[in-house]
């Protein structure tokens, strides 16, 4: 195995979530969705998807209701920053881990 | 007093205890903290300076431009590609002979993108007519922008003080912080020669002619080129400035000594190495490990860039059998600049006897660490093994 | 206790405080009369959460390699956490010391051959006053505790100099309620 074998001599990114390993745990505020206030999720049927679209690490899927990927989410928050119907809250991260052994 | 801080710490400190007068500058990693530093001790009231808030490096630049011709003493900071923005105004201030000073925290330059340490940017401003000083540790980077000041004021060159982002950077040592009024002592108010006045108004760095003309006045004055000859004639003078200044630094403060490069055991060494930064003192450790298996290795940190020091340099290596040249920037193409200035001070110095065989290593690019334990092996290798191909440099810590 | 050459490495995530607690360290150090102190924190993505370690090397002469610990004395983690996620004993001498804020108690950890220091920095540090996760004090009264290489009243001297104005006795009274309630394994 060598770094030739990549075949570029430039860096290079591709889509995709985990370039820089399992960022999820460095959350320290966790983004959770609420269908019941999310326009998607509401209509049952593809639109908004501001969440999906913002998200800077594209790990919030476009579909029906959008789910948030945990073992990548860094949890910027801009996704319920952005959010029209603030169907999103950032919720403290240990609240949810706690009792995690 | 000694205190315990970080390396952009000490150099906001060697700033406030200069006492500059305009500060502009413009953050990037990892010379950030230290304007975010001035900034506060401007706010605080702690320095009565111009601390003015710019939109980039090369406006940055042009503040400080402006401020020195208008006679005040001007400070700025940056790094990488901070750095390169301000290039074309980094030409423009040593051809206008302005005594600003500039602390360049080393990083690697993109693409790729790296915010990490190596000697790139500041090593591909060699030419621009700046005197570059490169420092391995927080009571140097505290101690060379007070002297820079001096220097850059009795020479009327712009100076870079160039010191490794993180590794000195963000690294946090004790260093002695020196009284404020033995800094007066050591380097009075800046009178400039010539200051921009509305009284007495004037146009400066006009267009020179090929050759030379007589202005308004009937004066024979310079074309281009006599400007330009002035410039390397006070750069080659600057040597002199150095040393003068770093003996009086020495008397007033016990420290330093040597404005050129300092030695490590290099009186009987066979082997030397040479290098810029906190990786030649690093390379100290190393050369201990060497001598203790029976290698006698000694270490050069040059300190002073630009102008170079070619004679001085070449006097302390050309007893040596090899010298070894550490280097994070690189000449594409070629091989490291330090290592070919060496080669070719040794080629104008070394003449009557057999001069030192030369080798480079390329090392720390983009902030690839330098573990001790690969220093020591490639320099026990250079030491050891017949130069096979002297023009092909070395890599160490490649991973390809 | 004195020593020749003692090299700390400490870990934590980012805006934990690790670097604030080796630097305080640090200090303390250098006025205990070692004249070679250098911390060189270890960056990468610069993000609150992703975990950070920072290298505090100390020496009765100048520190000159800069580089990364890769064979500590002494491990101090902020967050046990960690040790799932990264190899953060890495290098560890044997004999070495390691220090870990954790709720759990000595008997859950099994690390042969360590001196193995343990304390719930995060809830005692709340007991001192502190808001949840303010763990950088805390952390160095079960480093005192577990190493006795320093004076702990210099720490303390230091801790409230470091937290001037921001909850300096708060901060103190973490060190102090964390030394007390550190548990320390023989060997």
């Amino acid at each position: 195995m060598s770094t030739r074998d990549y075949g570029w001599s430039t860096s290079h990114s591709e889509p995709g979530p985990g370039d820089a390993g399992k960022t999820g745990s460095w959350r320290v505020l966790r983004p959770v969705l609420d269908p019941g206030a999310c326009i998607p999720a509401k209509r049952n049927a593809p639109a908004c998807f501001i969440c999906w679209l913002y998200c800077p690490d594209g790990i919030i899927t476009r579909s029906i209701p959008p789910t948030i990927d945990y073992e990548y989410c860094k949890g910027c928050g801009i996704c319920a920053e952005e959010c029209p119907t603030k169907a999103i809250i950032m919720v403290e991260e240990s609240s949810v881990t706690k009792g995690k052994p | 007093m000694h205190i315990i801080e970080s390396g952009n710490v000490a150099a906001a400190l060697g700033v406030k205890l200069s006492r500059a007068q305009v500060i502009a500058a413009y953050p990037i990693t990892p010379q950030t903290p230290l304007t975010e530093k001035l900034s506060e001790i401007v706010e605080a009231g702690e320095l009565d300076a111009q601390y003015i808030p710019v939109e980039s490096e090369h406006s940055a630049l042009a503040v400080c431009i402006a401020a020195s011709s208008a006679g005040a003493r001007a400070f700025t900071a940056t790094s990488a590609n901070g750095l390169l923005y301000m290039h074309e105004q980094i030409h423009w201030a040593a051809g206008a002979r302005l005594p600003i000073v500039m602390c360049v925290v080393n990083r690697g330059v993109g693409a790729p993108w790296t915010v990490w340490n190596d000697h790139q940017d500041s090593i591909s401003q060699r030419d621009t007519g700046w005197i570059q000083i490169y420092v391995n540790d927080h009571q140097q980077i505290i101690d060379t922008v007070i002297k820079s000041f001096r220097l850059a004021e009795e020479v009327m060159i712009p100076i870079m003080v160039c010191y490794d982002g993180y590794l000195l950077s963000h690294t946090y040592m004790p260093f002695d912080v020196p009284e404020q009024d033995r800094v007066d002592a050591f380097l009075p108010p800046y009178k400039a020669p010539y200051a921009l006045d509305p009284e007495n108004p004037a146009n400066l760095n006009t267009v020179t002619l090929p050759d030379i003309r007589f202005d308004a006045q009937g004066r024979l004055a310079h074309g281009y080129m006599e400007i330009r000859y002035l410039l390397q004639e006070d750069m080659r003078k600057a040597l002199d400035a150095a040393s003068s200044i770093e003996r009086q630094f020495f008397e007033m403060f016990g420290r330093g000594g040597d404005a050129f490069f300092e030695l490590y055991c290099c009186e009987d060494a066979d082997y030397i190495a040479v290098s810029m930064g906190s990786l030649s003192y690093h390379l100290r450790d190393v050369a201990d490990l060497l001598r203790a298996s029976g290698i006698r290795v000694g270490v050069m940190s040059v300190h002073l860039y630009r102008p170079f020091p070619a004679s001085m340099i070449a006097q302390a290596l050309v007893h040596a059998r090899r010298i070894i040249v550490f280097e994070k920037a690189l000449s594409y193409g070629y091989e490291g600049a330090l290592c070919s200035d060496i080669k070719s001070a040794l080629f104008h110095h070394g003449h009557n006897q057999a001069r030192p065989e030369v080798l480079g290593h390329v090392l720390g690019l983009g902030g690839r660490e330098i573990r001790t334990e690969d220093l020591h092996e490639a320099l026990k290798h250079s030491c050891t093994t017949p130069v096979a191909h002297p023009d092909e440099i070395g890599w160490i810590g490649l991973k390809i | 206790m004195e020593h020749e050459h003692l090299e700390i490495r400490w870990h934590g995530r980012g805006g934990q405080g690790a670097i604030t607690a080796a630097k305080i360290v640090a200090k303390a150090t250098f006025e205990s009369g070692y004249p070679g102190v250098a911390m060189v924190p270890t960056f990468g993505t610069e993000r609150r959460g992703a975990p950070v370690f920072t290298s505090l090397k100390v020496s009765k002469t100048k520190i000159y390699d800069l580089s990364p610990i890769s064979r500590p004395d002494i491990i101090v983690v902020l967050d046990h956490l960690l040790l799932e996620e990264t190899d953060i004993l890495h290098g560890l001498k044997p004999g070495g010391i390691l220090v870990i804020n954790t709720p759990k108690p000595l008997e859950a950890y099994n690390f042969d051959g360590t001196r193995l220091a343990v304390a719930d920095v995060t809830a005692v540090s709340c007991r001192a006053g502190l808001p949840e996760g303010m763990v950088n004090a805390g952390i160095i009264g079960s480093f005192a505790r577990a190493t006795d290489f320093l004076d702990f009243a210099l720490l303390i001297r230091n801790i409230e100099e470091e937290f001037q104005g921001r909850r300096a006795s708060e901060n103190a009274q973490a060190a102090r309620l964390c030394y007390e309630n550190t548990t320390v394994m023989g060997y």
